[in-house]
């Protein structure tokens, strides 16, 4: 049905872990990654919450893209329809985690309805389509994004604890500055992966 | 949020221009409210593709800011943010179509980043913070002023990581042979660098704009009068942190 890139399934996961970090190359979630990597254990939350709606919504928009968008020929409708199934999954996710762990939910709390508009969730759907993986590539690629989005945000808050109790940074380079400084420097640190593996 | 507070609009500049000022500068999108950096920042070795993205975001900002204003009296409140996605995705699918019957070759490059201007936390904060609360017209200007006051800043990074990344501007060779072309700013950390050093300039100089102003208007004390008015305070509401 389609011609899936030929890439291994373990390399995948790695590669969309490391070299091509979702957030540090190509630069998706970064708002919500600079506004809560403040706090060590929302991080943690996001991160997870991320992690799961992204391996979540990648198969079922894989599903809904092979299974009625392209049979039915409405290309143009793809980013509408993405939207509605990524905040469907949302919703979902939210009520069973709320009937089934009420401690997680209380941990996740308002990270998940947030997660409807973090460009990760979209941007790992739409280098799906574009590179035409198959269904456990999709699904793989997904979960790697998303681990790798919440690798970065748990390393930058555990930099961002020691940075923020410094005082020697400059005072306009403080808060969003200095983290953008920071992100830069694992961005460079990640780089020096990218050759070993490749997405696709 | 004190950062417009403390800014005394002058009583005989209208609505429409404290808007256009704040977008551009005082409230602007990138150095104030650090929203909407996730998409565009990728594309912006590249002072075409740039402008291209930027051209869509600034469309799409002001059309659908106008639009939800228009709307604002009609749409539930339990269902205005999914109402707020569609629309603004309405407006980007047009961008995508548009591009990719006329630029079919940018639309390639660019890639998923066009359809991520719908998750672009600009459009969304603007549609939450200002087309909720006022006219179209004003609206429109607002998204439009956030459009380009985050448009410049994106342009400014792309000249730079273009001229040093590849020795040219708009794909045309600025300097001769010689030159060895700085490929970190080519690649994603020099991005961030940009964006941090960009910032720090902005606020230096917004703190001795402030320093400079407080020394001047110490005396007078906090005459505002008139300027308060429902325009000129809406501006300053803080947009929520999404994206």
């Amino acid at each position: 049905m389609i011609d899936a890139p030929n890439v291994g399934l373990l390399s995948l996961f790695l590669a969309s872990i490391l070299t091509s970090n979702i957030l540090l190359a190509n630069f998706l979630g970064t708002c919500s990654f600079i506004s809560i990597s403040k706090d060590f254990k929302s991080s943690m939350g996001l991160g997870i919450a991320v992690t799961l709606v992204i391996g979540i919504t990648a198969a079922v928009c894989w599903v809904v893209l092979y299974y009625i968008i392209e049979p039915l020929g409405i290309e143009y409708l793809s980013f509408i329809i993405f939207i509605i199934v990524i905040a469907g999954v949302v919703q979902m996710l939210e009520m069973i985690i709320d009937r089934f762990s009420p401690a997680l939910y209380m941990a996740l709390g308002i990270f998940l309805p947030l997660i409807t508009v973090n460009c990760a969730v979209l941007g790992v759907i739409l280098f799906m389509q574009i590179r035409k993986y198959n269904f456990p590539q999709a699904v793989v690629f997904g979960f790697g994004s998303g681990a790798g989005w919440w690798l970065a945000i748990m390393l930058l808050a555990s930099i961002r604890r020691k940075l923020d109790a410094n005082n020697a940074v400059p005072a306009g380079l403080k808060g969003t500055g200095i983290t953008l400084v920071t992100i830069g420097f694992m961005a460079m640190a990640f780089v020096g992966f990218s050759g070993m593996i490749a997405v696709q | 949020m004190s950062d417009t507070e403390q800014r005394k609009t002058p009583a005989k500049v209208s609505p429409a221009g404290t808007v256009m000022r704040d977008g551009l500068w005082y409230n602007n999108p990138i150095f104030v409210q650090v929203l909407g950096i996730c998409s565009t920042l990728a594309v912006t070795n590249n002072l075409r593709n740039t402008l291209i993205m930027v051209l869509g975001v600034t469309f799409a900002t002001s059309m659908g800011s106008m639009t939800l204003s228009a709307l604002r009296e009609l749409i539930p409140r339990k269902v205005r943010m999914i109402v707020q996605v569609l629309v603004l995705s309405f407006y980007v699918i047009i961008i995508d179509i548009v591009l990719r019957a006329y630029q079919p070759a940018i639309s390639k490059q660019l890639g998923p980043y066009v359809g991520l201007i719908i998750t672009n936390c600009i459009l969304m904060g603007r549609a939450e913070a200002f087309a909720a609360s006022n006219p179209p017209g004003l609206a429109f200007l607002d998204g439009l002023a956030n459009g380009l006051g985050y448009g410049w800043v994106l342009l400014a990074i792309a000249v730079v990581r273009e001229f040093l990344g590849f020795g040219s501007l708009f794909g045309f060779k600025i300097v001769g042979d010689g030159f060895t072309p700085w490929t970190i700013m080519v690649m994603a950390p020099s991005a961030f660098f940009l964006l941090a050093i960009a910032l720090w300039i902005a606020n230096n100089s917004k703190a001795k704009a402030e320093a400079a102003k407080k020394a001047a208007s110490a005396p007078v004390g906090s005459a505002s009068g008139p300027a308060s008015s429902a325009a000129g305070a809406a501006p300053g509401v803080p947009a929520p942190q999404k994206g």
